[in-house]
């Protein structure tokens, strides 16, 4: 099975998910590990959790020029989730003309072959979410 | 405290200058500065250098090795696009504690063209999670305020058109062209919503000031030509709320400017004219705000308006800014100290913006996921 890509990646049974950090104190909910809270600076106040698989667009841009090697344009999104925690990425399967703020996403994995790179990495990606009939 | 004062200050015009060396680049403006002063590397008791591209490269020590190896303290700084202006500071905190009368301050970058970003090691995640440029981050900064705000394209294109236009005056501009609307929003666009005219030029460059306690300016009778460091204040990021996705340089700005405003004792309404760090379109508006130049929101009325040109209620970037006179980004925050110093001093000759009496300089730095810091100073004629 591939590596990750990005660190906060991580599997189990069940299958790939996001790493995040709780404050217990403040309740921000942070990307990734870590060992102290950098809203509150509590140290003793942090659990790992899984981050949400679903959120909104905040804001985003279409990359038309990006390093050497890399394919364009895309769309790189900074989404909310829905547990408060707030993640960059790109977006996949939507025209750019039809992002709008606040756009239903939700996180799926996929293996890709970086810029550079002959063997593929899991990675994560936004996707809009079905309003209906997702089920 | 006595105040620390300007004595001598200058900058090399921008441009491509890939046969030259970092220390070399530097040196010519060391001694300009140093020149401007009257005075002598054998007068300097400390050197501050801001470069980022060598940072480990000691190039202070050659800097000194190229103007006179006197056997002074040399320190290399580097923090981001604040980099030059943190040396400058640092030269600040050394006079104002009493520890020299007399400091160098030199800021230098040799840059290749393309992107800036990146710079981790392994397999790149350029493209398959978001972009790590520079455009993209700062291009989300501008939807940001489009959201917030309702913002357009065309108002963020307009500080290109007005610091193009000023750069037009400036004979030490990498660019000296004026852009038309049309010509800026049908650039290649890079990151919507900045197209190719709406990013800073990546050039070389190096600029330098001379730093002195006030009762050496008084015993050395330079008095006349010095400008007066009102505030040097500095931040790093405060907690933001989404940070690490996108890195927040309002947030750090707004601290950075509330400190300096108390320690100078001022508000934006006293100043004549500022140079803030325009290092995409999209940035300099959101900095009118974090700056206090106009309330919360106002920033697309305020372009509008043309205050903010040259001839304005608030001139900004009369230079030509990062977007046109370029980013070299080591030289960059003291190329602004430079700038609003010719014109306290009433020497910015075509670009003068008249009666300046107080002004105002404004870096950051930063990337995705690393924070960011910013510096900013007022200075005041004499």
């Amino acid at each position: 099975m591939s590596e990750p890509l990005v660190p906060i990646i991580e599997r189990d049974d069940s299958g790939p998910y996001l790493v995040g950090t709780r404050c217990r104190a403040c309740e921000h909910v942070f990307v990734g590990p870590r060992e102290a809270c950098a809203r509150c600076t509590e140290r003793e106040s942090l659990e790992s959790l899984r981050l949400a698989d679903s959120g909104r667009v905040y804001v985003w841009t279409v990359v038309h020029r990006s390093f050497p090697g890399v394919a364009t344009p895309f769309i790189d999104a900074i989404v909310d989730l829905d547990d408060g925690s707030h993640l960059k990425g790109t977006l996949a399967d939507i025209d750019p003309d039809a992002v709008t703020f606040d756009l239903p996403v939700r996180v799926e994995f996929r293996e890709e072959i970086p810029a550079g790179e002959t063997l593929p990495y899991l990675t994560y990606v936004f996707v809009p979410s079905k309003e209906t009939g997702d089920e | 405290m006595s105040d620390v004062y300007i004595v001598g200050t200058d900058m090399i015009r921008f441009g491509r200058l890939p046969e030259r060396t970092v220390p070399s680049l530097a040196a010519e403006s060391a001694l300009l500065a140093l020149d401007d002063a009257g005075l002598g590397i054998r007068d300097v008791e400390a050197l501050y250098c801001g470069n980022l591209g060598q940072a480990g490269g000691m190039v202070a020590q050659r800097i000194l090795a190229e103007i006179g190896q006197t056997g002074i303290p040399a320190t290399n700084v580097a923090n981001a696009c604040a980099t030059g202006a943190t040396a400058f500071h640092n030269a600040w905190m050394s006079v104002k504690a009493g520890a020299y009368d007399t400091v160098l301050a030199v800021g230098v970058e040799q840059m290749g063209k393309g992107l800036l970003g990146g710079g981790r090691s392994g397999p790149s995640p350029e493209g398959l999670i978001g972009s790590n440029t520079m455009p993209a981050m700062f291009a989300q900064i501008g939807v940001e305020h489009m959201r917030k705000h309702g913002t357009t394209v065309e108002q963020f294109a307009k500080v290109s058109v007005k610091n193009h236009h000023h750069a037009t005056l400036n004979p030490k501009s990498m660019y000296r062209r004026e852009t038309p609307l049309e010509e800026v929003l049908g650039a290649e666009m890079i990151a919507w919503p900045n197209t190719k005219l709406m990013c800073s030029v990546n050039v070389d460059g190096s600029a330098a000031a001379v730093l002195m306690s006030e009762s050496k300016v008084r015993s050395l009778g330079l008095m006349d030509r010095a400008v007066r460091i009102r505030a040097s204040e500095m931040s790093s990021t405060p907690f933001a709320e989404r940070q690490l996705a996108m890195p927040d340089f309002s947030a750090a700005t707004r601290v950075a400017a509330e400190r300096a405003y108390e320690r100078a004792g001022v508000g934006p309404e006293d100043l004549d004219l500022v140079e803030l760090h325009d290092c995409f379109a999209t940035a300099e508006l959101v900095h009118y705000e974090n700056l206090g130049l106009c309330a919360d929101g106002e920033a697309g009325k305020l372009i509008d308006s043309g205050d903010t040109a040259l001839g304005g209620r608030i001139p900004v970037n009369v230079s030509g800014g990062l977007l046109s006179k370029g980013h070299p980004l080591g030289a960059t925050g003291i190329a602004n100290i430079y700038e609003i110093s010719t014109h306290l001093r009433g020497e910015a000759g075509d670009r003068q913006v008249a009666g300046a009496r107080l002004g105002l300089t404004h870096v950051v730095g930063g990337g995705p996921g690393m924070g960011t810091s910013c510096a900013i100073h007022i200075l005041e004629r004499v």
